[in-house]
C-alpha cells in the first residue's frame, strides 16, 4: 500500500506505477462532463488546478445548517471525459485523476507527457468514499451546473485507489482488455 | 356503477347512429315522413332512459350512504400502501439482497490475497455494511426505478401508480433517491424522479389475490454496458442456435470490462422483438441467484457462461481477477421467423433489487428476497 499526501506534484505522481494500491490524503476537485466541456471550450477555470487532482464523480451532497455535508459519492464512468482529459492535464497541470472504468490512448499519452496518473476508485462504494470526505471546502459553478456536476472542493483522508494508469505508458485497461479479448478467442 | 355508465353511454352512441342513418333517408317525402317517426320513437326511448338514469342516481346516492361509514378504509389503504413503497425503496437502495451478498461473499473469498481484486471486493463487502448501517444508498447513482407488479384482476393500476409516484417524491426527498430523472432535451433535472418514461412500470395480471410488488433500481453505468445482437453476427461466426448466443454474450463480456462495475450479473433473453426481448432480460434479473432455468439447454448454458466468463480474467472492476460474472439468468420468447434478437441486461455488483407481497391492509406481509 502507497501513500500520496498533499501537496501533490508531477514528481511524486512518476514514482506511482500501474497496480499500486494507494491512500489519497488531501484535496479533491470533483468534476464530470459539464466541467470537462466547458473547459475544453476555452472557459478560465474558477480555480487554479495546478498540481491537483480531479474526481469524476456527481457526489449526493445535503445543505445543513452548518455547511454540506457530502451523503453518497463514488466515482462516475470516467471515459465519457476521453475527449477532453487530456488538455485539461496540458492547459491546467492537473496531475491526477480519478475515476472508474479506466480511459483510451488519448488519456494514455496525456499522463505520459504532462504528468499524471489515472486512480481508479472502486465503483458503487459510494458510502466507504463518502466516509473519507473530511470537510467540503468550497464549491464552483453550482448555480451554473448544477450540484452534481459542480467542482466541489473537498478534503478527503485516506481515500483508496489503485493506479490503472500511470505516467509511464502503462495501462492496466488495455492489458486485461487485450489479455481477455485473446482468451475469448480460445473459449468461442 | 363506472359499468351501468358506460353501458348508458353506448346505447346513446347506437341511438346517434340511427339518427345519422335516418339523415342518409332525406331521400323521398315518404322516407322522410319514416324518418319522423323514427325520432319519435327515439324522443320516447329517450324519456325511458331518462327515468332509468333517475333510479340509478337514487341508487347512487343509497351506495354513498352505505359506503360513507366505510370512507376512511380507503384513504388509509392508501397511507399504508405509501408507506409500504417507501418503505420498500428504502431498503432496495441500502441493503443488498441476501441472494447477491452470498455470491459477493464467496467471490471476495476466491480472490487471491494481496491484490487489487481482492482489495476491491474488500471495499465493496464494507460499503454493503456501511449502507446498511447508515440507511444510506449503496451506489449514488440510484438508477432507473422500475416497478414490476403482480395483481390481482380488476386490480386499479392509475391509482397504484399516483401513490407509488408520491413515495418516489418522498424517497428522493429523504435522500434515498438521487434527483436522477433528465428531461433528455432540455437537460434539466429538477422533477424528483418522475417524469414520462419515469418511474418505469411493469404490470402483471396473476391469478392470486394478493399484490407482489418488486423493485429494482438500475444504475446507468451497467445499463450503458447493456447489449443486443441480431444473429446471425458475422464477426464471430455466430449462428441461429445457442452456440451462437453463447458467443455474443461472452463478446458482451468482453466489451463491457470493467465498465458496468463488475462483477456483474447478466440477464439475458432470447428472441422477442427488440423491446420485448429487453425488457424481458431485465426481469429475468429478478430470479433469485441460486435458481436455475427450467429448460434443460438454457440452465446449462446459464451456468456455462458463468464458468466461461470467469475464464476470462476481467475480474472485478476490470482489474483482473477470477471473478468477472456473479450470475447469468436465460430466458426465451418466440421470435419472428426472420429475427433472432439476445438481448443482454447487465446488472453491477449493487444489485438493488427486493420485493415484497402486500397484506389486506397494503402491509408488508413478506419480504420477497
Amino acid at each position: 500500500m502507497k501513500r500520496l499526501d498533499y501537496p501533490f506534484n508531477e514528481e511524486k505522481v512518476r514514482e506511482l506505477k500501474v497496480g499500486d494500491m494507494v491512500i489519497i490524503s488531501g484535496k479533491l476537485f470533483t468534476g464530470r462532463d459539464a466541467i470537462h466541456k466547458y473547459l475544453h471550450d476555452g472557459n478560465p477555470s474558477p480555480v487554479d488546478l495546478k498540481n491537483q487532482i480531479i474526481y469524476h464523480c456527481g457526489p449526493v451532497v445535503l445543505e445543513e445548517k452548518d455547511g454540506y455535508r457530502v451523503v453518497a459519492a463514488g466515482p462516475t464512468t470516467s471515459i465519457r471525459e476521453e475527449p477532453y482529459q487530456w488538455e485539461v492535464m496540458r492547459d491546467h497541470g492537473i496531475v491526477g485523476v480519478i475515476g472508474k472504468g479506466g480511459m483510451g490512448p488519448k488519456t494514455l499519452k496525456g499522463c505520459q507527457e504532462y504528468g499524471c496518473v489515472y486512480f481508479h476508485a472502486i465503483g458503487g462504494a459510494a458510502q466507504v468514499l463518502a466516509e473519507k470526505i473530511k470537510s467540503v471546502d468550497n464549491v464552483y459553478l453550482k448555480e451554473k451546473f448544477g450540484s452534481p456536476e459542480a467542482i466541489w472542493e473537498l478534503t478527503v483522508d485516506e481515500f483508496p485507489c489503485v493506479v490503472t494508469m500511470d505516467s509511464h505508458g502503462n495501462s492496466l485497461h488495455e492489458k486485461v482488455e487485450g489479455e481477455s479479448s485473446e482468451i475469448l478467442k480460445t473459449l468461442i | 356503477m363506472a359499468k351501468k355508465k358506460k353501458v348508458t353511454k353506448k346505447k346513446v352512441t347506437k341511438k346517434k347512429a340511427t339518427k345519422k342513418k335516418v339523415a342518409k333517408k332525406k331521400v323521398t317525402k315518404k322516407k322522410v315522413a319514416k324518418k319522423k317517426a323514427t325520432k319519435k320513437k327515439v324522443a320516447k326511448k329517450k324519456a325511458t332512459k331518462k327515468k332509468v338514469a333517475k333510479k340509478k342516481a337514487t341508487k347512487k346516492k343509497v351506495a354513498k350512504k352505505k359506503s360513507s361509514k366505510k370512507k376512511a378504509l380507503p384513504i388509509n389503504l392508501k397511507k399504508q400502501l405509501h408507506d409500504s413503497i417507501l418503505e420498500l425503496i428504502r431498503v432496495t437502495s441500502t441493503v443488498i439482497p441476501n441472494d447477491v451478498q452470498k455470491v459477493i461473499l464467496e467471490a471476495l473469498e476466491r480472490e487471491k490475497k494481496g491484490t487489487t481484486a481482492e482489495y476491491a471486493m474488500k471495499i465493496i463487502e464494507a460499503n454493503i455494511k456501511l449502507a446498511k448501517n447508515k440507511s444510506q444508498p449503496m451506489c449514488q447513482d440510484t438508477g432507473t426505478i422500475l416497478f414490476f407488479v403482480e395483481h390481482p384482476a380488476g386490480f386499479h393500476q392509475n391509482d397504484f401508480k399516483k401513490v407509488v409516484n408520491k413515495a418516489v417524491v418522498e424517497a428522493t426527498k429523504k435522500g434515498y433517491l438521487r434527483q436522477n430523472s433528465v428531461d433528455t432535451l432540455t437537460g434539466a433535472n429538477n422533477t424528483m424522479n418522475l417524469g414520462p418514461g419515469h418511474p418505469s412500470f411493469h404490470f402483471h395480471e396473476h391469478g392470486k389475490k394478493s399484490i407482489d410488488v418488486k423493485l429494482m433500481l438500475k444504475g446507468g453505468g451497467c445499463e450503458n454496458v447493456g447489449a443486443q445482437y441480431s444473429l446471425p453476427h458475422v464477426p464471430l461466426d455466430a449462428g441461429r442456435d445457442l452456440d451462437g448466443v453463447r458467443k455474443v454474450i461472452l463478446e458482451a463480456i468482453v466489451k463491457a470490462q470493467g465498465k458496468g462495475c463488475g462483477p456483474g450479473v447478466l440477464g439475458i433473453t432470447i428472441g422477442g422483438d427488440r423491446g420485448a426481448g429487453y425488457v424481458d432480460s431485465k426481469e429475468q434479473l429478478l430470479r433469485k441467484l441460486d435458481d436455475h432455468s427450467p429448460i434443460k439447454e438454457l440452465a446449462d448454458l446459464e451456468k456455462d457462461i458463468v464458468e466461461t466468463a470467469n475464464k476470462l480474467g476481467i475480474g472485478p472492476m476490470g482489474f483482473g481477477g477470477k471473478t468477472t460474472l456473479l450470475g447469468c439468468k436465460i430466458g426465451v420468447l418466440n421470435r419472428l421467423p426472420a429475427s433472432y434478437f439476445v438481448s443482454i441486461s447487465y446488472m453491477c455488483w449493487a444489485f438493488r433489487r427486493q420485493g415484497i407481497n402486500l397484506g389486506p391492509k397494503n402491509e408488508i406481509k413478506k419480504w420477497l428476497y
